[in-house]
């Protein structure tokens, strides 16, 4: 059977057969096509860059370019855990895990938090609760020329050498996609920071769509042939968000959507100081993906226990009073000559032998033993590895060594915790 | 990071340092002493560029 083909189609009214518009579109059974297929009237559709849009597919095989789960590279996007507390007026991890922000230069306090997407928003209509929420202080002196002030998320190195993208190819993408709101509407820039090699950076504009507005920003990334990611527990790309970088870091040229390497005074272009000079200005963020490929996909939601599980192997709180007061059990443990001690095994494997982060109060702890108590105020790091710890009070406890005993809390406010950010 | 004190902790058994009590934007923590610990490593930067002194462990 030859080729054939319809040229110079008459017009017809109706919804059946074949039909071919003015400016090309062909639809099916459609009233008028509104893609170039359109089949049903948008029952399917392929749009002019190949992208089709189905009602519903029915299936006995579906073979996916892309993985369909575990798609998103990025941990508590949705900024729903915060194992430490859901505000601080410190820098550095504090409130939503593995998010932190940093900077230098600030003449007051940022406050972090976790904070809330409103009810009626689109971000909230798309399954979006939390974000992780930036309130500004009062910069009185101004904006300075080495200030800066940025959030950001570190993936580990393995989670990109793994991920599947063919991150030195220039036709290999990702694709980063994120809700962002500001009290200022001005210009940000995110910038990704590679960190094994030869660091590189790549930077984007992002605007709001107004004050006090969710945006979402979708942006693609190539592949660059100078790009290094180990498949081990480093670093692999900082991903910042800079809310404000003076001068000293910034260019009026810079170059924008590509890699090049790392220059500690050229990481952005010259950034407007406005909401770093706003006092209560906010920043917040949700919704934070990043995934193989040059097509954004809808944000991979994952149930609490899930994102949970994935934040433990950075920060692990192994035991929280819960602001409970009266005694609670935390372990057990044992006396030694001048001390009592436990072990901690934590699930999973963290990523690194971990800090403690320990409550330090006095009488925050005791330990019963042989029908005496001894309170104390905190424990020390003796022995760790990445599943188990020994701790050890070595102050303000005299039990007799050899015997076994209970660790309790004895305050509201008294965590075991274990650290192993990157 | 911001490191504002760093001590030595020591194991009272073999007497040999254990880990490091640091207070590390603005919490205090107890350190490994283990290469790739974010929080050692950004110690150890810190000590090598001669802005941050450990100080001695007190029995």
């Amino acid at each position: 059977m030859s080729d054939i083909r319809f040229e110079g189609w008459l017009h017809r009214s109706g919804t059946g057969g074949v039909y071919q518009d003015s400016a090309g579109n062909v639809g099916i059974a459609s009233t008028q096509p509104q893609t170039r297929l359109d089949i049903g009237n948008g029952g399917f559709q392929v749009g002019p860059t190949g992208i089709a849009t189905v009602t519903t597919v029915n299936t006995t095989n579906l073979v996916n370019a892309t993985q369909l789960s575990h798609r998103n590279i990025i941990i508590n996007g949705a900024m729903e855990v915060a194992q430490r507390g859901t505000s601080s007026t410190s820098s550095g991890y504090q409130t939503v895990d593995r998010f932190r922000h940093s900077g230098t230069g600030w003449d007051a306090a940022l406050t972090q938090a976790q904070g809330s997407v409103s009810s009626g928003t689109t971000p909230y209509t798309e399954g979006f609760r939390k974000t992780f929420k930036l309130t500004n202080g009062n910069q009185s002196s101004g904006a300075g020329a080495g200030d800066q002030l940025s959030m950001s998320y570190i993936i580990e190195d393995q989670d990109l050498a793994t991920s599947g993208w063919n991150y030195l190819s220039e036709t290999s993408y990702v694709t980063l996609s994120f809700w962002f709101k500001s009290s200022v509407n001005q210009t940000f820039y995110v910038v990704l920071e590679s960190k094994d090699g030869t660091s590189r950076q790549y930077s984007f504009a992002i605007t709001p769509t107004g004050a006090d507005t969710w945006t979402k920003v979708t942006h693609t990334i190539k592949g660059n042939s100078g790009l290094q990611f180990s498949n081990d527990n480093g670093e692999g790309i900082e991903i910042y968000f800079l809310l404000f970088y003076g001068t000293n870091q910034t260019t009026s040229g810079h170059t924008l959507n590509t890699w090049k390497t790392t220059s500690a005074s050229d990481q952005a272009p010259d950034m407007t100081s406005t909401w770093f000079t706003t006092n209560s200005a906010t920043f917040e963020l949700t919704g934070m993906q990043l995934e193989v490929g040059s097509e954004v996909t809808p944000f991979e939601h994952r149930q609490f226990g899930d994102e949970m599980a994935r934040c433990k192997r950075y920060y692990n709180k192994v035991f929280d009073a819960e602001g409970q007061s009266g005694e609670k059990p935390a372990s057990l443990a044992v006396y030694e000559t001048n001390s009592a001690l436990t072990t901690i095994f934590n699930f999973p494997k963290m990523r690194v032998v971990p800090s403690l982060d320990i409550t330090n109060g006095t009488n925050k702890f005791m330990v019963r033993s042989n029908s005496v108590s001894d309170h104390f105020d905190t424990m020390s790091l003796r022995y760790g590895t990445t599943q188990t710890a020994e701790i050890v009070a070595s102050s303000g406890v005299s039990g007799t060594a050899g015997y076994g005993g209970y660790l309790r809390s004895a305050d509201t406010d008294v965590y075991i915790a274990f650290s192993a950010e990157l | 990071m911001n490191i504002t004190s760093a001590k030595y902790c020591i194991n009272l058994d073999t007497n040999e340092n254990q880990s490091i009590k640091a207070t590390i934007d603005g919490v205090e923590m107890f350190v490994p002493i283990s290469e790739g610990n974010t929080h050692y490593d950004e110690i150890m930067r810190q000590v090598n560029a001669g802005t941050l002194t450990i100080t001695a462990a007190s029995n």
